[in-house]
């Protein structure tokens, strides 16, 4: 019995060591960049992890400098963020609606075609984007990105939210068909409120999108006044080359702060959406 | 009594609406009336022009011209912009031809009721069908046209691309014309010396990555969600919570941040080996240690993720499972082998699958943190970590090779897109989906 103890305290003990090495490699960098924004100097170089004096001059030139426009950016990327995840929400929940409840001609074949269309390399069709966001004098406007990223978010979307729907009972429905309530009435009095998890899942996968995306941003935004955070911050780094780290460091945290609010909020939601989609298999 | 119906087909096959009028349903025929003149004013102006774009390309270049002595520039075809001009044309036709022959089909449904003597439908009426019994049609419209503009009509234009000439330097409008030239992209891709080398060059890559990066995080997320599930380990929530951190900050953030820890010269990384007395090592600037970089880094990014997958899958597991195996003496690896393992295997292998295609186009992992280099000089183009995705990147963004990118493309979905098909043609979801209600 005492050898059993024995192995039992030598494989927790094994184990909280190694728990302890993963959770410092897991916050390390995290820390390390919070730490270095409060920095004073500009150098990536540092003696110890914690400053030894803490200053918020960076936080105050990120948003006063006139070189970088850091607040503007980040007033654009709320707007850009905020409006195609409502907009692409919306849509997102119209097909899923639309494909879970009714059966109809082609479904299969649709649902097929979704797939394959959101598997196609993104850039790939961003040419033709630019070409086409031309044409309707677009170029470098945050309508164009609200389109797009609104436009595809059915692509991302639909097959999560449509495996979610798929598990509202149908008896439901019926209930209320049998009550003589319209589809629509249905849609907005039984499937919303009931699917209020699943919303708030692709609500913040939908604004995290906008909110870091760069390489499409980077590809329609040409004026620096236009600029989301994600293409100021690309920019800071490939100019810059390091000279000005502790500066990218306070945009980075100030970047990362509304998707870990939004994060702690809804790390629940966020496992149950991962094993759902797991579970589906 | 065939002819009411025959006559309300025939007039909306003549001009849209025409047979909604004729079968007394006026508010309707009206509203397809003006589609029609709306349609037909456009296709004028249009349609003749987009299929000669789209067969010739344009015919003459911008070019000079000696106008009174002096050399003028006269602007020319861009055969760019008509090729996709074009191709809007005819997707707009593609959707008034769809109308039309709803519309006919209508007229003619409308007749035979009126033939059996019953009334056709009021407006109020329609309406109220449409939203009863094609309530998933009506509610999908709007999302279709959306994809249809912003994502079929790119792809469609973009394969078309890789069988142009669209590549600087000789075919480059506006100065120059872009033709048609069939599978020679292709054939210089995969047959020409000094393309195909790169080409299998980068794509062995890729798929040495996509391989490495899926099994490092999904057993690295799979090692961490046993350890902390183990029976014994307190506090649960709280190295749940630690561990996820790394993937609630955002990848552009941790993999630029990345860059800079990893920095040859002054990132920490290499100070920290100093310390231990060790040389630094260069990390992103040699071939080797640039792919030993993003491989440890993308884990870094990754392994949260799987570890939630899993943990979830391992409370799934029933308990009288690991029961009977103790009842038979099983040993703790065994219980792992034979129940825990085949179990989280069995319920994960369509997202495994999924993080492989994924990871064959994780564009950001290594475009944000190597950017594809260090620098291969065999290579056309391309860096010793650059995958085909940041590849394709390059050669458009850069290099302006246009067709090549779009051939490339062409491949990566090729591949991308036959396992994702396989995976979902396999799952339950998609072959017993009715069976959950």
């Amino acid at each position: 019995m005492s050898g059993r103890k024995i192995g039992n305290f030598v494989r927790l003990t094994a184990s909280y060591i190694v728990l302890i090495a993963l959770s410092i490699a897991a916050l390390y960098p995290a820390v390390w960049i919070l730490m270095a924004s409060f920095r004073p100097g500009k150098s990536l170089y540092s003696k110890t992890l914690i400053p030894e004096q803490f200053t918020l001059a960076h936080y105050t030139e990120l948003f006063t400098s006139p070189v970088y426009m850091f607040g503007t950016w980040y007033a654009n990327t709320f707007k850009i963020a905020i409006s195609s995840m409502l907009i692409g929400v919306v849509l997102t929940l119209l097909t899923s609606y639309a494909v879970s409840r009714f059966r109809f001609k082609a479904r299969k074949t649709a649902l097929s075609i979704v797939l394959i269309l959101g598997m196609f390399p993104g850039f790939m069709s961003m040419i033709a984007i630019y070409l086409l966001l031309k044409e309707f004098h677009l170029l470098d406007t945050h309508m164009a990105l609200i389109l797009v990223y609104a436009a595809g978010a059915p692509l991302m979307g639909t097959f999560i939210a449509k495996g979610y729907l798929d598990t509202i009972p149908r008896s439901l429905d019926e209930a209320a068909r049998i009550d003589g309530a319209s589809n629509f009435g249905i849609f907005m009095k039984i499937i919303l409120p009931l699917s209020r998890p699943m919303i708030t899942y692709m609500a913040l996968t939908q604004f995290v999108g906008p909110w870091v995306d760069f390489i499409f941003a980077k590809l329609i935004l040409r004026t620096k006044e236009n600029w989301t955070v994600a293409v100021g911050m690309w920019d800071m780094v490939n100019t810059m080359q390091n000279s000005n780290f502790t500066l990218f460091a306070a945009g980075a945290v100030m970047i990362s702060i509304p998707i870990m609010i939004l994060f702690a909020f809804l790390q629940r939601l966020l496992v149950d959406g991962l094993t759902a989609g797991a579970s589906k298999g | 009594m065939q002819r009411h119906r025959t006559r309300a087909a025939i007039l909306s096959t003549l001009f849209m609406g025409l047979g909604q009028i004729y079968n007394r349903q006026f508010i309707k025929g009206i509203i397809f009336l003006a589609v029609e003149a709306f349609s037909v004013y456009y296709f004028i102006g249009n349609l003749g022009r987009a299929i000669w774009g789209i067969t010739s390309l344009g015919d003459a270049a911008s070019h000079f011209e000696k106008v009174k002595g002096i050399s003028k520039l006269i602007p020319g075809d861009h055969s760019i912009y008509i090729l996709i001009q074009s191709l809007i044309t005819l997707l707009v036709l593609i959707v008034f031809l769809i109308a039309w022959s709803m519309n006919i089909r209508d007229a003619y449904k409308t007749g035979v009721e009126l033939e059996a003597g019953l009334q056709s439908n009021t407006f109020k009426q329609t309406v109220r069908y449409i939203l009863d019994y094609k309530f998933a049609q009506s509610f999908l419209i709007l999302p279709s046209i959306g994809i249809l503009f912003f994502t079929v009509m790119p792809i469609i234009f973009m394969i078309m691309l890789a069988f142009t000439n669209y590549a600087a330097p000789n075919h480059l409008p506006p100065a120059k014309l872009v033709d048609w030239v069939g599978f020679e992209t292709f054939r210089n891709l995969l047959v020409l010396k000094t393309w195909s080398h790169t080409f299998y060059g980068v794509l062995t890559w890729t798929i040495i990555w996509a391989v490495l990066s899926t099994v490092t995080t999904y057993f690295g997320g799979l090692l961490v969600a046993l350890l902390i599930s183990q029976r014994g380990i307190r506090f649960k929530g709280m190295w749940r919570v630690i561990l996820i951190v790394p993937y609630a900050v955002p990848q552009l953030i941790s993999l630029l941040l990345m860059r800079n820890l990893f920095n040859g010269q002054f990132g920490p990384i290499n100070q920290y080996l100093g310390y231990f007395g060790m040389g630094g090592l260069p990390w992103l600037t040699d071939p080797f240690w640039a792919k030993v970089t993003v491989i440890v880094v993308n884990m870094w990014v990754g392994i949260p993720v799987s570890m939630l997958l899993i943990m979830g899958v391992l409370t799934t597991i029933p308990r009288d499972m690991y029961e009977a195996a103790e009842v038979d003496g099983a040993t703790a690896y065994q219980k792992f082998r034979i129940v825990t393992l085949p179990m989280i295997l069995f319920s994960t292998a369509p997202t495994l699958i999924m993080q492989f295609a994924g990871n064959i186009n994780n564009f950001n992992a290594i475009f944000l943190l190597t950017g594809g280099n260090p620098v291969n000089g065999n290579y056309q183009y391309a860096g010793s970590t650059d995958l085909l995705v940041t590849w394709l990147y390059k050669l458009t963004l850069d290099q302006n090779k246009n067709n090549m990118a779009s051939a490339i493309g062409i491949i990566i979905f090729l591949i991308v897109a036959s396992f994702s098909l396989y995976n979902y043609r396999r799952t339950k979801s998609f072959k017993e989906e009715d069976m959950i209600q």
